[in-house]
C-alpha cells in the first residue's frame, strides 16, 4: 500500500474510531446501562448524566496517563536505578536500585552546574526581554497605520523552527579570517568600531547606563516587595515572611551582579579590528544564544499582549487623559496594571519554554564553550553517553523546576479566562 | 468662576459633518444640559469641550481664555463618563486620588481632599474597596468624586445616569442637583433623556442633526418651543401634531380647520402663513380635557395611578395621545370627546417653524 493511502487509512480509522467510540459508548450508556424508563427513570437519567463526562474524557485521560503520567514515574524509577548489561546476552539489561547515587554523580559534575547556572540566566533574561519587547511592540504597533504590517513581521519568527532560527543566527555570528570579507552581520558591524569616541559611547557608556538602569529597577522592585514588611502592617502568612525577603535578597544579588558587570565592562579591553568568534566567547555566548529565543518569543508576547491592550476599556484611558496623566503614566499606571494578569501568563509561558530550551543550544554550540543547558545536558546523558540513570535524574530536575511555574501559569490563565 | 463660550464649533469625521457652527454662551455656575436623540452630536460636542476630540473649526473659550488647543487638564475641566471609567485595579481612594497624584500634590493635601470628596459623596466607608465591589450608584459616586477632587472650573457629564436603574436614576438626579448647588460650579451635562434635562437644567440646549435647535430654560422650551422638533422632544408624553388647514387670518389669530373635522381659532402670531396653507396644530396630552371638539377612538389606556394615558386615533387617522384623570371610566375601544383650550395649542407651519403664541403662561424662574 502506498504511504499516502496508508495515511488516509489511518486518518479514516482514527477519526472514525473516535466518532464510533463517542457515539456507541453514549448509546450503550443511555439504552443499556441506565435506560430512561421503568420505575427508576429519573434516577437513571441523573446517573447517566454524571457518568457521561467521564466517558467523553476517558480517551484523553488514557492518552495523558500513558504518555505523561507513566513516563514521569518511569523516569523517577530510572533516576534511582542503574542499567547493568546482562552478561552473555547483548541488548538485555538489569535495573539495579542505587538510591540517590545518580543525583550524587550528577551534582558532582561541573557541566551540570554550568547547565544550571546558564538555565537560570536564560530564565531571567529571555522571558523578561521577550515580554518587555512584546509589550513595547504591542503598544507601539497599536498606534501607527502600518502597525499591522509591523506586527506580521514581528510575529513571523514564530513560524520558524528553533533549529531553523539557530541556523539563521549562526550565520549572523559567523566569523571569517581578518583578511577575508565578513559574511556574519555581527562581525561586519563589529569591524566598524575603531576604538574612537563612537565606539566607547556604544560599547561602554550605553551598556553601563543599561546595566545601572537594570540595577536600579531590581532594587526598586525589591524595595516595593519588602516595604510592606518594614511598615509592620498585618502579617500575610508565608508570602509575607518567606517569599518577600527571598525576593528582596535576590534583588540585592542582581544589583551586586549588575554593579560588578559595570566595573568589569569598564575595565575590559575590547579587541577592536579583530573579528570575533561570537559563539565561543565564554559567558557572552549565552546571550548570543538567548537572542535567538527572544527573537522568536517576542512575536508570541506581542500578539497576546496586543489583544489584551485592545481589551482595555477606552474610557479608562480617556478618563486618565482628562485627569491629566501623561502618556507614560497612562501606559504604566493605567494600561499595564489592567493587563497585569496577561503579562504574568505570557511571562510564565515563555519561562516554561525557556526551561525546556534544547534545540537552539543543540544546533548552535551543543553545549560547548560553557553554553550547556539542562535539556541538552539531559539529551547528552541519555542518548549520547547512554547513561540512563544520570539522564533521568537531570530530567527530574527539569520537571521539578518547571512544575511550580506551570501551576502558577495555569492558575493565572484560568483567572484570565474568567 | 467659569464661563464657557463655544464659537462656531464644527466637526467633521471625514466626509460626514456632525456639528454645524455651534455657538453657545454658558454662564458662570450654570447647569446646562445638552439633550437630543442619538447621533445628534451632543457627546461629540462634550468631548470637544473636554479636549478629547479636536474641533474641525471654531473656538472654545473658558473664562475668556481660548483653550481650543489646550490639553484637557489645562482647560480646568473634569469629566464623568457614561461607563464611569473607573480604574479597576485601584481602590476607591486611589481612583479619587489619581488626578491629584498625577498633579504631584502633597500627601497631606491629597489625603484631605480625597476624604472631603468621599464625605460629600458618602463614600468614606468604601475607600478601601475596589470598583468591582461597588454597586452601580456607588461607582457613579466614585466617578463624580474623581471629578471633584481637582476642583475644576467646569464639570462635564456624559450621560452619567444611563447605566443606572430607574429608581436610582431618580435619586442620583436629586443628588447631582444638590451637588451643583453645593459646589457652585459650572456644569455641562449630556443626556438623551428629556426628563433629566427638564428636572436638572438651568438651561437646556436641544441638539438635532448637529445643530442647536433651541437654547433656553426648561419652561421656556416647554411653553415656547422654537420648532416642531423641540416641541416634540420636550414633554412627556410627546406632543400630538394634528394636521390642519388655515381657513382665515384675523386679529384674533389663526382660524384653522383640523383634518379631523373641527374648526379652532388659535391666538398666535400669523406672520408667514397664508389662507389655505397646511399647518400642524400641536397639542400636549396634558392640555387635553373632556369637551366636544375632538373625537378620539381609544386604542390603549395606560393607567399610571394619578393619571391615565390614552392612546388613540382621530377621525383623520392621526395618532393622538391624551393624559386623563387616573380614575377615568373610559374603556379601550370606545370613542370619547375631548377638547383643548385654544390658548394652549401650538401651531407649526409646513417647515416646522412655530407661530409664536400670544397668550402663554408667565415663565417661572
Amino acid at each position: 500500500m502506498s504511504p499516502a493511502l496508508q495515511g488516509l487509512t489511518t486518518i479514516a480509522v482514527g477519526v472514525g474510531g473516535c466518532v464510533a467510540y463517542f457515539y456507541f459508548s453514549n448509546v450503550i450508556l443511555d439504552r443499556v446501562i441506565y435506560p430512561p424508563r421503568g420505575p427508576n427513570a429519573g434516577r437513571n437519567i441523573n446517573r447517566a448524566g454524571q457518568i457521561r463526562p467521564w466517558l467523553f474524557l476517558l480517551p484523553a485521560l488514557v492518552a495523558l496517563g500513558l504518555y505523561l503520567a507513566y513516563p514521569v514515574f518511569e523516569t523517577l524509577r530510572l533516576s534511582l536505578t542503574e542499567r547493568v548489561p546482562v552478561l552473555g546476552q547483548p541488548g538485555k539489561f538489569r535495573y539495579v536500585w542505587v538510591g540517590l547515587d545518580n543525583y550524587r554523580q550528577m551534582t558532582s559534575e561541573a557541566k551540570f552546574w554550568e547547565a544550571m547556572r546558564n538555565n537560570m540566566m536564560w530564565l531571567f533574561v529571555v522571558p523578561a526581554a521577550a515580554t518587555a519587547f512584546g509589550l513595547l511592540a504591542a503598544q507601539l504597533t497599536d498606534r501607527i497605520r502600518w502597525g499591522t504590517i509591523a506586527k506580521s513581521l514581528i510575529f513571523m519568527p514564530m513560524a520558524i523552527s528553533f533549529v531553523g532560527a539557530a541556523v539563521i543566527f549562526k550565520l549572523v555570528y559567523e566569523m571569517r579570517g581578518a583578511d577575508q570579507e565578513q559574511i556574519g552581520v555581527l562581525n561586519a558591524i563589529w569591524l566598524q568600531f575603531d576604538g574612537g569616541f563612537g565606539s566607547v559611547l556604544v560599547l561602554k557608556i550605553i551598556p553601563v547606563i543599561i546595566l545601572l538602569a537594570f540595577g536600579g529597577i531590581v532594587s526598586w522592585v525589591g524595595w516595593l516587595v519588602l516595604r510592606p514588611l518594614l511598615a509592620a502592617r498585618r502579617a500575610r502568612g508565608i508570602w509575607g515572611y518567606v517569599l518577600r525577603p527571598a525576593v528582596a535578597i535576590f534583588a540585592v544579588w542582581m544589583l551586586w551582579l549588575s554593579l560588578q558587570s559595570v566595573v568589569g565592562l569598564w575595565r575590559f579591553e575590547l579587541a577592536y579590528g579583530t573579528p570575533q568568534a561570537w559563539i565561543s566567547l565564554p559567558f557572552w555566548n549565552n546571550f548570543f544564544l538567548m537572542v535567538v529565543l527572544i527573537w522568536i518569543q517576542t512575536g508570541f508576547a506581542m500578539v497576546i499582549l496586543s489583544a489584551a491592550i485592545r481589551g482595555i476599556p477606552e474610557d479608562t484611558i480617556e478618563a486618565a487623559i482628562v485627569d491629566g496623566a501623561n502618556p507614560f503614566q497612562i501606559f504604566f499606571q493605567i494600561k499595564v496594571p489592567q493587563i497585569a494578569g496577561t503579562i504574568v501568563v505570557v511571562w510564565t509561558t515563555i519561562t516554561i519554554t525557556v526551561l525546556k530550551v534544547f534545540d537552539i543550544v543543540f544546533a548552535m554550540t551543543n553545549g560547548q564553550w560553557q553554553t550547556q543547558v539542562l535539556s541538552n545536558y539531559m539529551y547528552e546523558k541519555l542518548f549520547v553517553t547512554a547513561d540512563w540513570g544520570v539522564g533521568s535524574a537531570s530530567a527530574m530536575v527539569i520537571m521539578i523546576l518547571v512544575s511550580p511555574i506551570l501551576v502558577w501559569n495555569v492558575i493565572n490563565a484560568r483567572k484570565e479566562m474568567r | 468662576m467659569a464661563t464657557l463660550d463655544l464659537k462656531t464649533i464644527s466637526k467633521s469625521f471625514g466626509e460626514a459633518k456632525v456639528l454645524h457652527d455651534i455657538d453657545l454662551a454658558i454662564r458662570d455656575k450654570e447647569f446646562v444640559v445638552f439633550v437630543g436623540p442619538s447621533g445628534c452630536g451632543k457627546s461629540t460636542l462634550l468631548r470637544i469641550i473636554a479636549g478629547l476630540e479636536e474641533a474641525t473649526k471654531g473656538q472654545i473659550v473658558i473664562d475668556g481664555m481660548d483653550v481650543s488647543n489646550a490639553h484637557p487638564v489645562e482647560r480646568g475641566i473634569s469629566m464623568v463618563f457614561q461607563s464611569y471609567a473607573l480604574y479597576p485595579h485601584l481602590s476607591v481612594y486611589e481612583n479619587i486620588a489619581f488626578p491629584l497624584r498625577v498633579a504631584r500634590l502633597e500627601k497631606d493635601d491629597l489625603d484631605r481632599r480625597v476624604r472631603r470628596a468621599a464625605e460629600i459623596l458618602q463614600l468614606t466607608d468604601k475607600l478601601m474597596l475596589r470598583p468591582g465591589q461597588l454597586s452601580g450608584g456607588q461607582r457613579q459616586r466614585v466617578a463624580i468624586g474623581r471629578s471633584i477632587v481637582r476642583e475644576p472650573k467646569i464639570f462635564l457629564f456624559d450621560e452619567p445616569l444611563s447605566n443606572l436603574d430607574a429608581a436610582l436614576r431618580g435619586d442620583m438626579r436629586v443628588e447631582l442637583s444638590q451637588l451643583h448647588k453645593n459646589l457652585d460650579a459650572t456644569m455641562v451635562y449630556v443626556t438623551h433623556d428629556q426628563v433629566e434635562a427638564m428636572t436638572m437644567a438651568d438651561r437646556i440646549v436641544v441638539l438635532n442633526g448637529g445643530r442647536v435647535e433651541q437654547f433656553g430654560s426648561p419652561m421656556e422650551l416647554y411653553h415656547h418651543p422654537n420648532n416642531k422638533f423641540v416641541a416634540g422632544f420636550i414633554g412627556q408624553p410627546n406632543m400630538n401634531f394634528v394636521p390642519a388647514k388655515v381657513k382665515a387670518i384675523s386679529a384674533k389669530g389663526l382660524t384653522v380647520v383640523l383634518d379631523a373635522g373641527p374648526t379652532m381659532v388659535l391666538p398666535v402670531e400669523t406672520e408667514g402663513v397664508a389662507v389655505g396653507d397646511a399647518v400642524e396644530v400641536g397639542i400636549r396630552p396634558e392640555d387635553v380635557a373632556a369637551g366636544d371638539t375632538l373625537d378620539v377612538e381609544i386604542r390603549v389606556l395606560e393607567r399610571l395611578g394619578g393619571i391615565a394615558i390614552a392612546y388613540g386615533k382621530l377621525a383623520c387617522g392621526t395618532n393622538f395621545c391624551a393624559s386623563l384623570d387616573g380614575d377615568t371610566a373610559v374603556a379601550e375601544g370606545t370613542t370619547i370627546k375631548l377638547a383643548v383650550a385654544p390658548a394652549d395649542a401650538h401651531v407649526f407651519d409646513a417647515a416646522g417653524r412655530v407661530l409664536r403664541r400670544r397668550a402663554a403662561p408667565a415663565l417661572v424662574a
